[in-house]
């Protein structure tokens, strides 16, 4: 075990994606549990789309695929949250809009200049290797102030999450901390994209949230059980991904997937021992 | 002294009035009960006074201080809130968020004002159950906790017995009675339970769009609009 793990870790490109990864399912593991109480889940999931659509952008003008794709995937974050608040136009149905149509345009554009070949295989599903070095500082950095901002704004975020009316109506701009939070998951999105493949991101986001609030009473115990579970699912599945070759963002839902399992199988017999007594 | 004057105040929706010209005021410890029909603009006229609805004429006159941060609000229960993992304290505590200011985290002073409001509501030995697990009533209690953390002096409730059984409905209304007259807080309370407003409330306004009545409730009772809501036998 220990000679596999010095194996892996000779290699800089696996360093690297455990370094990158593992910031990521924290930040992803940490808004996830807003967004998933907000109803906000589906919002992650458009915004991966668009951001394939912005890496398909990037490629074709040979320009650095995070520099264009955090901008593009910011804007559409602020443009979902509008919509999903407006009553005007169902949310759910202008973001099925919104994420078909960015991967429609990104696969146009993809297929009419390098064509369909491994990388666009790569953005859809990741790659172990998407990580370049120079990524890696920006990855590492911008993790590092998603961190600190909800850390920052803790409590900000849990009163805009549990009871929103009431939020605004004793003082507290809860459209700014919105805001906030739509800014801070474009950002996770578009870092572990490549790693995860943008139809896999938004499972770290959905996962480790839901998993642990099976089991968890507290807002605060949801969110520090939601990121050792992120982060122990990113390493299992870097391993496994690593020694049997399978994709990387792949393997780490499936890990996700049995944690969800056994979660939910302990719930149950939770409840079961509960009506028993 | 006055804590609000609404003077020809009217709310409206696209166009279409929701509540027109309505002229009152709320004094320093007063208990208004706001009732009236469905769709008669109970609703409209809390988010307006909570300012997060803009009048569309008229004005509210808010006395010295009253701003935001210091009026506490039990809004009805959302759907979210149901399956919310959260623990009891963590709940109240929000409500003391706008005291903070510009700091990130709860002092000293949020914490024991939060300790506070739950032994004075009876549910601190509540304080590390899980909210999703607690009965409806213990829930409204947690949320009118949370209101009192938010505020030294007015409270506004919506409709704050909706979906409890009567037995505890009582309890709710013994509870919002005991901070009006032990704690001094002035309390404005939609509800469409008619009877219990007539017995806690100090003073009524009753809603039709417009203002059908508003003063005292001993007046209300010998009023033409009050014996026909009352007498009517319907506590719609």
């Amino acid at each position: 075990m220990l000679d596999l793990l010095r194996e892996i870790f000779s290699y800089p490109f696996m360093v690297r994606a455990f370094v990158v990864g593992t910031l990521v399912a924290l930040c992803a593991s940490l808004l996830g549990v807003s967004l998933v109480l907000k109803r906000y889940s589906m919002i992650g999931d458009g915004l991966s789309h668009v951001g394939f659509g912005a890496l398909a952008i990037a490629t074709a003008l040979n320009a650095a695929p995070l520099a264009v794709s955090i901008p593009i995937v910011v804007v559409a974050a602020f443009l979902l949250l509008r919509i999903s608040e407006s009553s005007k136009i169902k949310g759910d149905a202008a973001i099925a809009l919104i994420s078909t149509g960015a991967l429609a345009v990104g696969i146009m554009i993809v297929s009419m200049t390098t064509g369909m070949n491994t990388d666009v295989c790569n953005y859809l599903f990741g790659s172990i290797l998407g990580m370049s070095k120079s990524d890696v500082r920006l990855s590492i950095g911008l993790c590092i102030v998603v961190l600190v901002l909800f850390a920052l704004f803790y409590h900000r975020i849990f009163a805009v999450t549990f009871d929103e009316t009431f939020a605004r109506a004793t003082g507290t701009n809860a459209g700014l901390y919105n805001m906030l939070i739509a800014l801070l998951t474009a950002l996770v999105i578009v870092l572990g994209m490549r790693m995860m493949g943008s139809l896999l991101i938004s499972s770290l986001i959905v996962f480790p949230s839901l998993t642990s609030m099976r089991l968890c009473k507290s807002f605060k115990a949801v969110i520090l059980n939601s990121a050792v579970i992120s982060i122990v699912c990113l390493w299992v599945g870097l391993v496994i991904s690593y020694v049997y070759a399978t994709p990387t963002g792949a393997s780490i839902v499936i890990c996700n997937i049995c944690i969800f399992v056994i979660y939910w199988l302990i719930q149950l017999a939770k409840g079961a021992f509960l009506r028993e007594k | 002294m006055s804590l609000i004057q609404c003077n020809h105040l009217s709310f409206a929706y696209d166009g279409i009035f929701a509540a027109k010209d309505l002229n009152f005021t709320v004094n320093s410890g007063d208990y208004l009960c706001i009732v009236g029909e469905n769709g008669a603009g109970k609703s409209t006229l809390m988010k307006g006074l909570l300012r997060l609805k803009k009048p569309a004429s008229g004005s509210i006159v808010y006395s010295d201080g009253l701003t935001a941060q210091q009026i506490g609000y039990l809004p009805q229960q959302t759907a979210v809130q149901k399956d919310f993992p959260a623990s009891v304290y963590e709940v109240v505590l929000s409500g003391c968020l706008n005291q903070l200011g510009i700091l990130p985290f709860y002092g000293k002073a949020q914490k024991q004002a939060a300790l506070h409001r739950m032994e004075q509501l009876g549910i601190s030995h509540l304080k590390h159950k899980c909210y999703r697990e607690l009965s409806g009533g213990q829930q409204q209690r947690v949320l009118l906790a949370r209101a009192l953390c938010a505020t030294q002096s007015l409270v506004l409730l919506d409709e704050p017995a909706a979906g409890l059984d009567p037995v505890v409905t009582q309890e709710m209304y013994e509870l919002v009675h005991k901070i009006n007259q032990e704690l001094g807080i002035t309390v404005i309370m939609v509800s469409h339970d008619i009877r219990c407003a007539v017995r806690y409330a100090k003073t009524i306004l009753h809603l039709q769009q417009e203002q059908l009545f508003f003063g005292t409730v001993e007046a209300y009772q010998n009023s033409e609009v009050g014996r026909k809501f009352l007498g009517g036998g319907t506590n719609a």
